[in-house]
């Protein structure tokens, strides 16, 4: 595991002066800028019931269903496609190592763009002169379930991308796997087939795996060990799918 | 089984052996049945057309594809449960030699160096060592997307080399560069001699022939034939030729060759009518054992039936080896070390 480090310096490094890191970190912030101003806008002219962090949180998948397919998209399928997986994989580093160290470069990125939205709040703050406006613990639970569900969203991504040699392919596979499992298990959950006697078992896996119900939970300050385990066992779960992927493939290339 | 200790081995042990391996995809073979050993400190040729295999074989070597069967073993460690410790004792240049585009050259370097393991101190000092070795001073800090074709083979071979490993596998170290940098790049590998292991594959035969000690042939994923470049010379083309420009009758000639050698003989063909001068060309072939060049000429010249104009001996290339072997579908050379090529029983082939 030593080269873990190695690996994954070189991957923050590599995304750090990456143009396209910066175009990408500028349209995330101006878009959840717009969010964050439509949402103040709203809500200076009718009294609201919920905190702005509340509301902000809740519409955490419009860049996440962007951001992480483009943040993970290169990462595997640009090395498999330059064919530098191959001089990779001949030094003495393990797949498991390569996985990790660009899911962890991927997984700092989003992080950081996601932390400087925190930005907002305190400008907010300052301004208004409002200390209800830096709803601190509201705050603090919106960002935890970012950091869990991250992983999560991260890790999809990057099994997306040791699927196919192609970015554009990765990057809508990430897309579409993640639209599944926020918007389409929500989707299912409320399917009228669902309320049959028969399809219990079946609903309340889905119940399990509501990404909102989560939020709500997190933003409320309730840290379910269950939810926790869901995200840290399906992320290791898409992990070690990516890592037997690219082994499978490099066996029957 | 071949007994081996991790860490440590004795001298005598070839640094690469390969028996019977065998690697197929998806049902059709690649390579079938290849065995073949490398000792420490030899250059070795791989040659064959292209889908014979090279590649393949030498995937296999570096522990990055794993083969349907048989047994490799590199520096005494088997490649197929140990893999890792394979991988810290080579250098690798994939086939069209993969780089990142944005990276610089000195930065790229540095990387690999920590990835094979260099400790840090003795990274930047080996790293000026390599730059300097393959000429890539001047471009240290230039983007390796923006170099050119040679240089950026340059940097392929520098990181080969980087962690001085003691066997370095190349898969077409020379292909797409120029004349001149085919030179340096010949020159780099045989400063290698003798203190590395190296194998390298190519289409350019002059180069194969002029720094390797050894040259494998292998066709359709068998080995065809293996030696020295002289050796199969000798062993593949059968019979050494001479050609002669010649005035005179060409009756009593047989007879006076005879009487040299009773191997000589004149080649039917091709031969040219005679020129305005009555010069013909002729070609004569004899046994490849011995050289008959100054009996021969000196015979013709003390004759005054016959005018000479020109003598001179056909000098087979590998190219023809290599034409020869890769033609017909023949009995596999199964190398054992110190075993001779079986003289194969064929047509000669020649340019």
């Amino acid at each position: 595991m030593r080269h873990l480090f190695t690996i994954l310096g070189h991957e923050i490094r590599m995304l750090l002066v990456n143009p396209s890191t910066y175009i990408a970190a500028v349209l995330f912030l101006l878009l959840m800028g717009f969010v964050f101003a439509g949402i103040l806008e709203s809500y200076s002219g009718v009294p609201q019931e919920t905190s702005p962090a509340v509301v902000f949180f809740q519409l955490f998948w419009i860049p996440v269903f962007f951001m992480v397919p483009l943040l993970t998209m290169k990462s595997i399928s640009e090395e498999r496609r330059l064919g530098t997986l191959e001089t990779l994989l001949t030094t003495p580093i393990s797949t498991t190592e390569v996985v990790l160290g660009k899911f962890g470069a991927a997984y700092f990125l989003y992080l950081l763009l996601w932390s400087a939205t925190a930005g907002f709040f305190v400008i907010v703050q300052r301004f208004s002169g409002d200390v209800n406006f830096l709803d601190v613990n509201r705050l603090v639970g919106g960002y935890a379930f970012i950091a869990v569900s991250g992983l999560l969203f991260v890790s999809l991504g990057i099994f997306a991308s040791s699927l196919s040699r192609n970015q554009a392919v990765a990057g809508i596979l990430g897309f579409v796997m993640l639209f599944v499992l926020v918007i389409g298990l929500r989707f299912a959950a409320s399917v009228e087939a669902m309320k049959l006697e028969v399809m219990i078992p079946v609903r309340t896996v889905i119940d399990y795996a509501q990404v909102f119900t989560h939020l709500d939970d997190f933003s409320r300050g309730v840290v379910d060990t269950r939810q926790l385990i869901f995200y840290l066992s399906g992320t290791t779960l898409t992990l070690l799918f990516s890592i037997l992927g690219i082994e499978a493939k490099q066996i029957h290339s | 089984m071949r007994v081996y200790s991790r860490f440590r081995m004795s001298d005598s042990q070839p640094a690469i052996s390969v028996r019977q391996l065998v690697k197929n995809y998806a049902g059709v073979p690649a390579v079938s049945n290849i065995s073949f050993d490398v000792a420490r400190g030899e250059i070795v040729g791989f040659l064959g057309p292209n889908g014979a295999g090279k590649s393949t074989t030498m995937r296999i070597l570096t522990g990055f594809l794993p083969a349907s069967s048989g047994e490799v073993h590199v520096c005494g460690h088997p490649v197929a449960t140990h893999a890792e410790a394979v991988k810290r004792v080579i250098g690798y240049m994939p086939e069209n030699n993969p780089l990142p585009e944005d990276m610089r050259v000195s930065e790229y370097l540095y990387y690999r160096g920590r990835l094979k393991e260099l400790p840090r101190r003795r990274l930047s000092s080996r790293l000026d060592e390599v730059l300097d070795l393959c000429d890539l001073k001047r471009v240290r800090h230039r983007i390796i997307g923006k170099l050119s074709k040679g240089y950026r083979q340059r940097v392929g071979i520098a990181e080969a080399i980087l962690a001085e490993p003691p066997v370095i596998i190349m898969d077409e170290p020379t292909i797409g560069l120029d004349p001149h940098q085919i030179l340096i790049v010949r020159d780099l590998i045989a400063s290698l001699r003798g203190r590395m292991t190296v194998i390298i594959s190519s289409h350019i035969l002059p180069e194969i022939e002029m720094t390797c000690d050894r040259v494998l042939i292998i066709n359709q994923g068998r080995l065809v034939a293996s030696g020295p470049p002289a050796q199969l010379k000798r062993d593949l083309l059968g019979p050494a030729r001479y050609e002669l420009e010649l005035a005179g009758d060409l009756e009593p000639l047989p007879a006076l060759l005879a009487t040299i050698d009773p191997s000589l003989q004149l080649a039917d063909s091709p031969r040219t009518e005679p020129d305005a001068e009555g010069f013909r060309r002729l070609f004569l072939t004899a046994a490849p054992s011995e050289e008959f060049g100054e009996r021969i000429l000196r015979a013709l010249t003390a004759d005054d039936r016959f005018r000479v104009r020109g003598f001179s001996r056909a000098h087979a290339t590998l190219e023809d080896v290599f034409l020869a072997a890769t033609k017909r579908s023949w009995d596999v050379v199964d190398e054992t070390p110190g075993r001779k090529i079986e003289n194969p029983k064929s047509k000669i082939q020649n340019p």
